[in-house]
């Protein structure tokens, strides 16, 4: 309980919250477009060089199984969720397809909730995690959307389909700033990037806090819809988190990891993307309803886990440690 | 006083991720310019994909009734029927009217 508490009372989970509560009251608080897209741009850069600074000290047979990991339950999940939207879910091919791509897929705000957890117990984890988070970006979203393709399911020739989803993923910021920070990270080294830590390291904290209030006042908005998905949907959108981030823990207990970095892997598996995904699937899928894969990914899974997919993956990496 | 010329104004009000293929599309068609304002707005569908994409862009693009036509339809062929987009053409007058028609 104690760790439930501890997890909803820290700077980044509250300010997600006033930002729910903004909105709820309809407070005329907003984020203006160019800060929340510049914030984005500064955390994406941020993440990659620390991550890349990881790189350069450690060595590439460390990385291999933790990557390969990654790739393969990047496809296992959509898979998973694939599955279940369409059996329990009771989507369409079209539409499961849609909100698999977004559970296979990773959110990149969410693993760093779950690293600040992590760092608040006082556990060591991987340095190189961000490496993982842009592994995890892709592999999903390609297996979710060949479940439509499979199925005859009418992909978006208007929006130019197949190859401009694929283009908006890849080259999408997301994309190019983790893994150009990644790779700028990887050749300066720690030493050479002390020379920015204070902009990108300092700061950090707080620019995430006011992102969060950003995604808070757009959660708010997608809440409202929560109602109209159904409880088979509001019952897939908790489950799937905690059975996905599952077996990220158990998966990364495997890959040799430790139990901070199993965490936060765990969570970084259990988690819906809402920001390449949607694009990617927007073009891709143009007849599937952004209603169902926006207010599960953003609505439904990425409060849950804020407030108790993290905390709860905490005990579960604890208990599969301590089995080890 | 220099020669007024009787031109169609096309207005494509659309979602933030067709920007790019509009552009493009109202190019092939002929369309010597454009110009793109983020706007917001409020439509029937009510439901853009993601709000990280900012806000609607609304092109607009001045040249010959033919070409209008063309880009309408394939407008309301192409994207109607899955995409938040509206589209319109009103009646300009216009100086220098042989800057709007040159790739026709």
């Amino acid at each position: 309980m104690n760790l439930l508490a501890d997890n909803l009372i820290s700077p980044v989970v509250l300010c997600f919250a006033l930002g729910i509560v903004a909105r709820w009251i309809k407070s005329d608080l907003s984020i203006p477009e160019p800060i929340y897209q510049g914030l984005s741009i500064y955390l994406l850069l941020a993440i990659g060089l620390k991550g890349g600074a990881a790189l350069a000290v450690t060595p590439f047979t460390e990385i291999l199984a933790p990557a390969g990991m990654t790739f393969v339950l990047g496809c296992v999940t959509a898979v998973s969720a694939f599955y279940l939207m369409k059996h329990f879910g009771r989507l369409s091919r079209e539409n499961a397809s849609a909100v698999a791509a977004h559970y296979g897929s990773v959110s990149v705000v969410t693993f760093l909730a779950a690293t600040e957890a992590v760092k608040r117990t006082g556990m060591s984890y991987e340095g190189f995690l961000p490496a993982l988070v842009a592994v995890l970006e892709v592999p999903g979203i390609i297996v979710a959307l060949l479940f439509a393709s499979g199925g005859g399911a009418q992909s978006g020739r208007a929006g130019g389909g197949w190859k401009k989803a694929l283009h908006e993923v890849i080259t999408g910021k997301s994309i190019v700033l983790l893994v150009g920070g990644l790779i700028i990270g990887a050749a300066c080294g720690p030493a050479k990037l002390a020379d920015v830590a204070p902009f990108f390291v300092t700061a950090f904290k707080g620019a995430l806090c006011i992102f969060l209030l950003e995604l808070g006042l757009i959660a708010g908005k997608r809440l409202a819809d929560v109602g109209k998905a159904g409880w088979r949907l509001i019952a897939l959108g908790c489950f799937l988190p905690v059975f996905h981030g599952t077996l990220g823990v158990g998966g990364a207990i495997l890959a040799g990891m430790s139990p901070g970095g199993a965490v936060i892997f765990g969570a970084m598996v259990g988690s819906a993307s809402y920001i390449a995904a949607p694009a990617a699937v927007r073009i891709a899928l143009p007849k599937a309803n952004p209603g169902y894969y926006l207010t599960l990914s953003l609505g439904i899974t990425f409060p849950f886990n804020l407030a108790f997919g993290i905390p709860l993956l905490q005990k579960i990496a604890k208990l599969f440690h301590s089995w080890q | 006083m220099a020669m007024k010329v009787l031109l169609k104004k096309v207005t494509i009000t659309a979602e933030r991720l067709l920007r790019d293929e509009l552009i493009e599309m109202i190019k092939r068609h002929g369309a010597t310019g454009w110009t793109v304002t983020a706007v917001e707005g409020e439509g029937s569908r009510g439901n853009r994909t993601s709000d990280f994409e900012g806000r609607n862009s609304q092109i607009d693009t001045i040249v010959s009734k033919e070409t209008a036509s063309a880009i309408m339809e394939e407008v309301a062929e192409k994207y109607f029927a899955d995409w938040s987009i509206i589209t319109y053409a009103v009646d300009v007058e216009v100086l220098r009217g042989e800057k709007y028609v040159g790739g026709n």
